[in-house]
């Protein structure tokens, strides 16, 4: 019906609509951005909620040890506790932590080094980024605890050999994610960066790597993990090293003395220092850096 | 009229530019020539493709020509420098790990133009000019598309460049923002003088900001004419407006354009 009609005709689409105009908009409803509950606010922050998880997730361990009744299989939480801090005051689970800790950090940073140097050659040359292409691709799949017997022959019973290991289990993560931050840098803030006359340094310093900091981190946090299990595997094949044992070894010898508590402490010890340095450190350098510049939400 | 010529600030002259693309060898521009003078607001207008970005670009430094010449001043350009700013019409083209005033700053103290309070109360200056002083202390991503647009223009001031390099600074806004930078561009302007050498598609837009237009045509870029406007879409000689002018040069001019398609 409306079709037959000529769309200029106004009286066939109804009334004419008079213009309107509001002088006095309504008011009254209150404040625009009212603030949340106390309630909302505690359960916005991750910690809350994320503490509230692993108190649920104790409860579940005691409550299934406890129904399984099996000390040696599965000990409860609370006898898994009671050796955590017996060996904490004993001191030989604080001295494992201690050896394990100095040996990670060691190897971390000499990754990092290395990393370092060969992101550089890449990101200078192409040379070097094919030969960083083909070497990640060689040996990042590669587990680190495979080199482990090689290593022992190489650099002999010491640590040397545990920190090559680590080493290669930060390396190639590290460059490869670092290459990749640098590659995704945003042509834009290349020219602004040519364009102000940095110098090659500055234009490394303070374009590039804050440009591919996302990528770095990750870089980062993957390498520590790697590191971290490369570690405790090659303590636990490995033994005793000169300085005494780590907790990759606390755990093998408790596992041979049947205290299956302390096993579950070294395990919980483990997972105590990998949670703190997730949540402590690589959390804060997030938050002090790249959410605060929104380049992760 | 002036008793002295006065002398181009910016030359181009015959240039040919040329850039690799996935397996073609591509030619933006081909002899284009040009002069900018001190002061002027230069448009260059052009369709998609005539290679009005990559000539800006050669004007940055960051594209050397293939064939002929582009000079500022004395001196031939070879590479990029701070005495040629050039204004994206990216929004990231602010460093989102600075903030406002740091975006400013970095670009007066890393240029070696100005260091300590000096730089500080010049990155002030050109911030409150662009009306953003209670945004000094935001990060990028705090701000809104046309914010970050006038961050990057009072970064780009603040160098007290010989020239400013704009290209298509207002593209990606909606048309209200668009509107309001273009007037408050000009305010900057009547304030500052500075030499603006503006890229855009939009023939409203170069009829407004600029006082002489470049047009080009597509593939490769070549100077089709070189037009002065005085902002208002003025009726010229022959009875038409500016843009009505420019549209045709643009599009009907062509030999056996599309008119002859149609017919």
């Amino acid at each position: 019906m409306v079709g037959e009609l000529p769309m200029s005709d106004e009286t066939a689409r109804g009334p004419e609509r008079p213009d309107y105009i509001n002088d006095n908009p309504p008011t009254g409803f209150g404040v625009v951005a009212k603030p949340l509950g106390l309630l909302e606010r505690i359960f916005d922050r991750g910690e809350v909620r994320k503490t509230l998880m692993l108190i649920a997730l104790a409860l579940v361990w005691e409550g299934y040890a406890r129904w399984l009744d099996n000390p040696l299989l599965f000990p409860t939480f609370i006898d898994t506790a009671r050796a955590f801090l017996q060996g904490l005051r004993s001191r030989e689970l604080l001295s494992a932590t201690v050896v394990s800790v100095t040996t990670l950090l060691q190897g971390y940073v000499l990754g990092l080094v290395c990393a370092a140097l060969l992101t550089a050659f890449a990101t200078a040359t192409r040379v070097g980024a094919d030969l960083l292409d083909t070497l990640t691709a060689m040996f990042n799949p590669l587990p680190s605890i495979a080199l482990l017997p090689l290593a022992m022959i190489w650099f002999g019973l010491g640590n040397g050999s545990i920190i090559f290991v680590l080493v290669h289990a930060v390396m190639w993560s590290v460059a490869l994610n670092t290459h990749t931050g640098f590659r995704s840098v945003s042509q834009t803030w290349r020219m602004v960066g040519q364009n102000y006359g940095l110098s090659r340094f500055a234009y490394v310093t303070r374009i590039l790597i804050p440009g591919a900091l996302p990528s770095i981190l990750t870089g980062l946090k993957i390498g520590w993990a790697f590191a971290w299990r490369a570690l405790i595997a090659a303590e636990l094949v490995f033994g005793v090293s000169s300085s005494g044992g780590g907790l990759g070894w606390f755990i093998f010898q408790n596992k041979n003395l049947l205290e299956i508590p302390s096993v579950f402490a070294g395990l919980l010890m483990v997972i105590i220092f990998g949670l703190a340095v997730e949540n402590l450190v690589f959390r804060t350098l997030e938050q002090r850096t790249i959410r605060r510049w929104g380049m992760q939400s | 009229m002036a008793t002295e010529v006065q002398k181009p600030l910016l030359d181009v002259d015959g240039v040919t530019l040329q850039y690799r693309a996935r397996d073609h060898l591509v030619t933006a521009t081909y002899r284009v020539s040009f002069s900018v003078r001190k002061s002027d607001r230069y448009v260059i207008l052009g369709p998609s493709g005539c290679g009005k970005s990559t000539l800006l670009k050669a004007v940055g430094g960051f594209i050397k020509p293939v064939e002929g010449t582009i000079t500022l001043g004395e001196r031939q350009i070879t590479r990029p420098g701070p005495d040629r700013v050039l204004v994206f019409q990216e929004f990231d083209q602010l460093l989102p790990w600075k903030t406002v005033e740091q975006n400013v700053l970095f670009a007066l103290t890393s240029s070696g133009r100005l260091s300590g309070g000096e730089a500080v109360d010049r990155a002030r200056h050109y911030i409150e000019k662009v009306k953003l002083t209670k945004f000094a202390d935001s990060y990028p991503h705090m701000l809104s598309g046309g914010m970050k647009q006038r961050v990057a223009i009072a970064r780009g001031m603040a160098m007290e460049p010989e020239i400013l390099l704009m290209d298509e600074p207002f593209a990606a806004l909606d048309a209200l923002t668009r509107g309001q930078m273009q007037e408050e561009l000009l305010q900057l302007w009547e304030d500052t003088r500075v030499t603006l050498l503006f890229v855009t598609h939009s023939i409203a837009e170069a009829v407004r900001i600029g006082n002489r237009i470049l047009l080009l045509t597509p593939h490769p870029g070549r100077v089709r004419a070189e037009l002065g406007s005085t902002g208002i879409d003025a009726i010229g000689a022959d009875g038409r407006r500016l843009s009505a002018r420019i549209e045709s040069l643009l599009f009907e001019g062509e030999p056996d354009g599309r008119r002859a398609a149609h017919e």
